[in-house]
């Protein structure tokens, strides 16, 4: 639990913030503040200063031009799904939580389209486009609880973007406001960016640049055939290096997942359970879709490669149940590990496939060396590693050691070529690790770009750039 | 002055410096700190620079001080067949890049207009995007990272190598389709495939509408294509259009799907291409969008191109014009004025379809600017940009019309 952050908004904003939204959509007392006080990374908590809740453009806007006017720090928030505290407000910062912006605005099944407002919840708009033979390809495990707009800040992933890609390949327009309350319309419905790709810049900008009001997305058709495979290992090595036979093969996967033993275990031990092989060493999980010959096809070689990596069996969902189980173990792996301790800490970081089977041998030393539960579930087709840490975060030398496990990790994966984070942002959990991955030129030119959206830095403050390690950069004029 | 700047070039940028036939001073740097230096001391001294790269897309045409010629920059630095990435520089012309990979069993699927003898940087500052684009997506699909020097001299890292990332803004983006307005891309980490196994490569002709049909009815079976590209009579020389649809993947895969596409056509007979054939098909299309001093693109959905195409047909005629049917987006190119430019983005801007200039001499760009009237509230935006990354406005683009 956060310390109680006792300041308070002096009551003139309170009260012009109730009049946009409607005073019961603000919430001031400590203790309507405090469910807000953290994301889903459970190392990071500090309570907004106040959280108020608009339900439309109009209101968003307004709200931006009073805390503009009033020189007010502000957080944008979604579902509060995120892993990177990317959603969190401290200080005197306002929380907005846009959950009750959730309109489909339009479905085009002829063009291919959906516009939406940023509070749907990514599944929600599968759901809604399924009936005309599309989908919303960007999946993030959490898809049943995040937002398409918290998608949009972190450019989310998910398993399937091995083949479709992650969230800036989907969005095509969005209609922005800045945090001086002015508008924006990036990009075109049609995909062309109308100028330089601001749609490709402000997406991943974790909420720093301004907030989405209306995002215009890509639906792609669902597949006509889909094929599941599982295949278990008696050794990590043997599974990741089938991984890199197989995209090395130019085959690409709708999904290629991994677990490893730790998680297997965790799964199959929760209402979760799939059917995965407890004594394997890791499992993965190989989807392959498209036109039906190709998928045949491909599904036949998958086999081969698997089997030459020394595969000890591999299963093929025959049915579209049997698939749904196979898969309800991977994306509730991380729920199913919250039988293991109370707290987990999902890490996030890329390596290129090739290091794999190094990468993961050198995470369960690092887990060794501190005498932490590492559970790897991950996007193995595009090196985006998930090492899962157990602990209680009430045991505050354990937490220090979890602290410093993450820190050699995201160590270790840069050494190889790596990104420290593939999917889950920067946010304030990552903020320290950017120098190694960035010279400070570059940060410094990250400092200017935000401010170009931002120049007095109050969107989503103190996230994804270290300051100090910034070359040249200087405060406001 | 040029004397001058002759001489101040020779003594900062540490490579070949020469007069250039019009007595502006070229500069030919192999590293991203030569380019820095120059440019930094450009923007202390108020010059302006025109960057070129083969010179064989955007003519070489536009007013500057001196030229920065990216042909010494022009080595694949890495090729990792493993985990499907390169390195490459952006001097580097396409066919240099196809051939290093080749030799690891890889691709970049990049088809832009004018071929091969382009270099990198000049498809990713234009994001000319060819038929391939149908399956592989747009030129910023392929890029993981770059390496850029900004006009006042600051060599700036983004993205990785990584096939996923997202650490720090993705100014990747702004880059590929900026026309050189935000910096020298000087370097590229690539996202590359395999050498598919097979493919192959059919061809209709017959009317237009005939054409368009058959394209709709391929969509509407979902068939796995790579390429589905429809081409003006004018384009490939002939006196019918032609619609050219490519399958790439598994053997038994590629062959299934251009049967389904024989099988779903109605009306009209696809031809198949050996692979010499086809090769020099794909490079005629490619070559053509040269025979006219003005490329144009339309950023218009499948759907949306039938009623594009006609009204282009009606106001400038169809000349050589390419639409990609399945991805979407149509090139026009040929000889307008200026003022059918400003009329059509009047009335495609109607139907919010972008019509970008990919390719023109200077004062038809100066003109008009590259993308015209932008949409509410970007204007600021990217101006700003442009003063982030060149506060002195060092490099010469036309990213903004001036009249």
């Amino acid at each position: 639990m956060a310390p109680a952050n006792t300041d308070r908004p002096d009551p003139g904003l309170l009260a012009a913030l109730g009049a946009i939204v409607g005073p019961k959509w603000v919430r001031s007392h400590l203790t309507e503040r405090r469910p807000f006080e953290a994301d889903g990374l459970p190392t990071h908590a500090s309570v907004p200063m106040a959280v108020v809740l608009p339900s439309s453009r109009e209101q968003v806007i307004a709200v931006l031009k009073l805390l503009a006017e009033r020189n007010v720090p502000w957080v944008a928030r979604g579902a509060g799904t995120g892993l990177s505290g990317g959603a969190l407000a401290g200080g005197n910062a306002v929380l907005i939580p846009l959950t009750r912006m959730n309109r489909i605005l339009s479905i085009d099944p002829v063009r291919q389209r959906a516009v939406i407002e940023p509070g749907v919840v990514n599944a929600r708009l599968s759901d809604a486009a399924a009936p005309f033979g599309l989908q919303y390809a960007p999946d993030p495990s959490s898809q049943t609880a995040c937002t398409i707009g918290g998608n949009v800040a972190e450019n989310a992933g998910g398993p399937h973007c091995l083949k479709y890609g992650t969230t800036t390949n989907h969005v095509v327009a969005l209609e922005a406001v800045l945090p001086d309350g002015s508008l924006a319309r990036l990009g075109s419905p049609h995909g062309e960016p109308w100028g330089p790709d601001l749609v490709g810049l402000f997406v991943g900008s974790e909420g720093m640049f301004g907030i989405a009001l209306e995002i215009t997305v890509r639906l792609v058709p669902l597949p006509t055939t889909i094929r599941t495979l599982l295949a278990d290992f008696a050794t990590v090595r043997d599974a990741t290096e089938a991984v890199g036979s197989i995209v090395a093969a130019g085959i690409v996967p709708a999904a290629l997942e991994m677990m490893d033993q730790a998680c297997i275990a965790a799964v199959e031990a929760s209402i979760y359970a799939a059917g995965y092989p407890t004594d394997a060493a890791a499992v993965l999980l190989v989807e392959l879709d498209g036109a039906t010959a190709s998928v045949e096809a491909e599904a036949a070689l998958v086999h081969e490669l698997l089997r030459a990596h020394r595969a000890r069996g591999v299963r093929s969902a025959e049915t579209a149940t049997d698939r749904a189980r196979l898969w309800q173990g991977r994306k509730k792996a991380f729920g199913a590990m919250g039988r293991v301790a109370p707290d987990l800490v999902v890490q996030d970081a890329v390596v290129p496939r090739s290091s794999l089977p190094s990468i993961l041998e050198t995470i369960g030393t690092i887990g060794r060396k501190y005498r932490l539960t590492v559970c790897n579930v991950f996007h193995a087709g595009d090196g985006n590693l998930h090492p899962n840490i157990c602990y209680d975060r009430r045991d505050s030398a354990l937490a220090d050691r979890v602290a410093r496990a993450s820190a050699e990790i995201m160590e270790a994966c840069v050494a190889a070529g790596g990104s420290i984070t593939g999917e889950h942002g920067v946010g304030a959990d990552k903020i320290d690790y950017m120098p190694m991955i960035f010279d400070s030129t570059s940060l410094a030119m990250m400092c200017d770009v935000r401010r170009v959206f931002d120049p007095a830095n109050r969107a989503n403050p103190n996230k994804v750039i270290p300051i100090h390690a910034c070359r040249e950069w200087r405060e406001p004029q | 002055m040029s004397v001058s700047i002759l001489e101040s070039l020779r003594s900062i940028a540490k490579s070949a410096v020469i007069s250039g036939p019009d007595g502006v001073p070229v500069v030919r740097p192999d590293s991203a700190e030569a380019i820095a230096a120059v440019l930094g001391h450009a923007s202390e001294q108020g010059w302006r620079a025109r960057v070129e790269g083969r010179g064989s897309w955007m003519p070489t045409d536009a007013p500057a001080d001196f030229v920065i010629r990216t042909g010494g920059l022009d080595r694949v630095v890495s090729v990792a067949p493993a985990d499907l990435v390169a390195t490459v520089q952006a001097g580097a012309t396409l066919e240099t890049i196809d051939q290093s990979l080749a030799a690891h069993r890889c691709w970049l699927p990049i088809d832009p207009p004018g071929g091969d003898s382009r270099s990198l940087g000049s498809v990713l500052a234009t994001a000319t995007a060819g038929p391939l684009r149908h399956r592989f997506g747009p030129v910023k699909d392929h890029v993981l990272g770059t390496t850029v020097v900004t006009g006042d001299g600051r060599i700036v890292k983004a993205g990785g190598i990584v096939v996923k990332n997202v650490a720090g803004y993705d100014l990747t983006k702004i880059q590929i389709g900026g026309f050189g307005a935000f910096g020298v891309v000087v370097e590229a980490n690539l996202r590359v495939r395999a050498v598919p196994a097979a493919r192959a490569l059919v061809v209709a002709t017959g009317t237009l509408d005939l054409l368009l049909d058959q394209a709709r009815l391929l969509r509407e079976a979902a068939i796995d294509l790579a390429s589905l590209e429809l081409c003006s009579p004018t384009l490939l020389g002939g006196d019918r259009w032609t619609l050219i649809v490519q399958a790439t993947g598994t053997a038994p895969g590629v062959a299934a799907e251009i049967d389904r596409v024989r099988s779903v056509a109605s009306g009209a007979s696809f031809e198949g291409l050996g692979p010499g054939q086809a090769s020099r098909l794909n490079r005629a299309v490619a070559q053509a969008a040269l025979d006219g001093p003005v490329s144009l693109r339309a950023g218009v959905l499948a759907a949306g191109t039938p009623d594009l195409v006609d009204t282009l047909g009606e106001t400038i005629g169809h000349r050589r014009l390419s639409a990609s049917l399945g991805a979407g987006g149509v090139r026009w190119v040929g000889n307008p004025t200026e003022a059918h430019v400003r009329a059509l983005r009047h009335r495609f801007a109607e139907r919010e379809v972008p019509l970008t200039l990919e390719r023109a001499p200077w004062a038809f760009r100066r003109a008009v600017g590259h993308f015209g009237a932008f949409r509410e509230g970007v204007r600021p935006i990217a101006a700003r940009l442009r003063s982030t990354f060149d506060p002195k406005h060092v490099l010469v683009s036309a990213i903004e019309a001036t009249e």
